[in-house]
């Protein structure tokens, strides 16, 4: 089977997190590897693992798109256990909103397949944490005409078909789509595993290809603040919320609660 | 030509207060029309004319249900086209989002998830990292496509009620094809209180609660609350996945979120900092949560939760 994984670079959200420039797009100075991504490489690597691993002729390729610094998020999925990486990247892509992106992302994954063996699955997690808009993974589902199956909370591939359990506001449900298809997964899906040493070693001897809006064929004018259909026209820090009043129990919290709740016209 | 489309999926018997807030935001954007799938009872018809809606759009085939959004996005295509709407209204659930962005790549259109405010002249506002940032953004698009998130608005009926002319919309095959399908679906056990992402109020418990929702539940039932848990709580399995809030569960913005034995992680923050009033109870001084809390309680919330419960019984007598 060939995978790819969509890994995206994003600022850590354990830290503050700013919106800057022209475009009002987010400061990614602080970036790691988008922690629910985490999940579909896990997941990934699983279905190739079961099918014999690399020795059998599986990929996982994880995919990113971004500035030089989001080559880190692939160099990381390759400790992690990806096979291999893509790190798409070109100046001309800065400002790309989600229709923007799944065009591009969808040229690349075209790419990946020239090479006589077409991608399988696209893997992706349920949202980015930076923009969070999971919009990506029906985009692109729509831009490659591949079923979108997205939230699964379990995945099983066989015979060329998936099918996967998810959580749907009233109800569960299991879905079942052909191959090739787009994939999100939710964090109750596995448990991810951690980069070891010998992870670490060997990533350092795996392919990252680099590509440009040349290679996959897409015009600078597509992507980009140029090519998105959506603009940010103005983004303003919140003032970040601050501690009110703190009381220590002394036998009478309760009611002093109903008292502030009162207060504020919350009963 | 109606001025902005609504997409109603599936209401049921009654429509969901988040679809008035969209039929309600739709109006001030001028004429409306309504996409509307499932079974379209009289009640059902007579609120949407009450909301002002001039044309409700039906589709053609009754099984859209079956697929996961392609189908549906397809049809709205088509109901797009047949409206001649410039802006679309769909909730901001993870399925509404995902017919939003494939009907964005079948019209060429601009999608925006998660706004809480619209404009006249289709501006919509939202906020970003967890709260941290509010934008407005736009399309630049003819067609304008808005996920809106609920709460946001009072559902205000029209000054005059219309008798909604109805029409049926012809689902392009192609919507069919390339779907995921639904092979089996369980509904899941319903609570009886109000639908967490659109609760005025919400009592969330966390591992503190050590496998008793009991105190969380009955201060709930105290306040007509949503009840809602950290992600340590639905993985022990002491109540389900869906009352999960934070980054990877449900995000809430009510007039009050109560946090009960939660530490308050980044990831749980995520997902209720929007929220107008925070009080959270905790016996530890240094958890997090105090940082953003309104009102702070360090104590037991087995001590706390029922005492406050027995008090707002008695008060409303
Ligand atoms: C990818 C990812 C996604 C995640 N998504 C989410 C998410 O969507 N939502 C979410 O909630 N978490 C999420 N988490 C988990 C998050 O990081 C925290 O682990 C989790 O929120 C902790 O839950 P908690 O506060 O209930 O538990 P703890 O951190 O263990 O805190 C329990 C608190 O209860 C207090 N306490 C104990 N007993 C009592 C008592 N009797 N009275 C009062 N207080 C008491 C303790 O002082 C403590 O502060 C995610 C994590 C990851 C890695």
């Amino acid at each position: 089977m060939k995978i790819v994984v969509l890994v995206k670079h994003v600022p850590d959200a354990q830290f503050d997190r700013h919106i800057t420039g022209p475009g009002n797009t987010t400061d990614r100075d602080e970036s790691i590897l988008s922690e629910l991504d985490e999940y579909a490489l896990e997941a990934a690597l699983q279905l190739a693992e079961e099918r014999g691993g690399p020795k059998a002729g599986n990929e996982v390729i994880a995919l990113s798109m971004g500035p030089s610094g989001a080559v880190n998020a692939v160099k990381k999925s390759l400790q992690i256990g990806a096979y291999s990486g893509v790190h798409l990247s070109d100046d001309a892509l800065a400002g790309s909103d989600a229709a923007a992106t799944s065009l591009a992302l969808a040229a690349a994954i075209r790419h990946i397949s020239a090479d006589g063996r077409p991608v399988d699955l696209v893997l992706t997690g349920m949202a980015s944490t930076d923009g969070e808009t999971s919009l990506i993974p029906a985009q692109l589902a729509e831009r490659l005409q591949f079923p979108q199956v997205t939230f699964a909370s379990s995945l099983e591939v066989s015979g060329g078909q998936i099918s996967a359990r998810r959580d749907a506001g009233a109800f569960s449900e299991t879905v079942e789509a052909q191959l090739p298809a787009v994939v999100s997964v939710t964090d109750q899906i596995n448990e991810p595993r951690y980069p070891n040493f010998k992870g670490i070693l060997a990533a350092k001897k795996k392919k990252i290809a680099a590509l440009s809006l040349a290679d996959i064929g897409v015009d600078a004018s597509q992507v980009g603040l140029a090519g998105s259909w959506t603009v940010v026209e103005s983004a303003e820090a919140r003032p970040p919320r601050t501690a009110g009043t703190i009381i220590t129990d002394d036998g009478d919290a309760g009611i002093k609660l109903v008292d502030f709740l009162a207060a504020q016209k919350l009963l | 030509m109606a001025n902005a489309l609504v997409f109603i999926d599936n209401p049921g018997a009654a429509l969901k207060k988040s679809s008035l807030e969209l039929l309600t935001i739709a109006r001030s954007l001028g004429e409306t029309a309504v996409a509307f799938t499932g079974e379209l009872n009289d009640d059902v018809a007579a609120t949407l004319g009450a909301y002002g809606a001039t044309t409700v759009y039906q589709p053609s085939v009754d099984d859209l249900d079956n697929y996961l959004v392609g189908p549906k996005a397809a049809y709205l295509a088509a109901a797009v086209a047949a409206s001649g709407a410039t802006a679309v209204l769909v909730d901001n659930s993870p399925e509404g989002k995902e017919i939003a962005g494939r009907l964005g790549i079948k019209l060429n259109a601009g999608v925006i998830t998660d706004v809480v405010g619209v404009e006249a002249d289709g501006t919509a506002h939202k906020s970003v990292l967890a709260g941290s940032y509010n934008t407005t953004a736009k399309a630049t698009t003819p067609v304008t496509i808005l996920s809106v998130k609920a709460n946001n608005v009072e559902p205000a009926p029209a000054g005059a009620a219309t008798a909604p002319a109805t029409a049926t919309v012809e689902v392009p095959a192609e919507g069919l094809a390339n779907s995921a399908r639904i092979a089996a679906r369980t509904e899941k056990p319903v609570s009886g209180r109000p639908d967490l992402s659109e609760a005025r109020i919400v009592v969330a418990g966390g591992r503190g609660v050590d496998g008793d929702f009991g105190p969380v539940e009955e201060l709930a039932d105290a306040l007509g609350a949503a009840v809602g848990a950290s992600r340590a709580a639905t993985d022990a399995g002491w109540i389900g996945h869906d009352a999960q809030v934070g980054q990877t569960g449900v995000t809430v913005s009510p007039q009050l979120y109560i946090s009960a034995g939660i530490s308050g992680a980044i990831q749980q923050k995520a997902g209720m900092q929007t929220s107008k009033v925070i009080v959270a109870i905790n016996k530890d001084a240094e958890s997090p949560v105090f940082e953003i809390a309104d009102y702070g309680i360090i104590g037991d919330l087995f001590k706390v939760l029922p005492q406050a419960t027995a008090e707002i019984q008695k008060r409303k007598g």
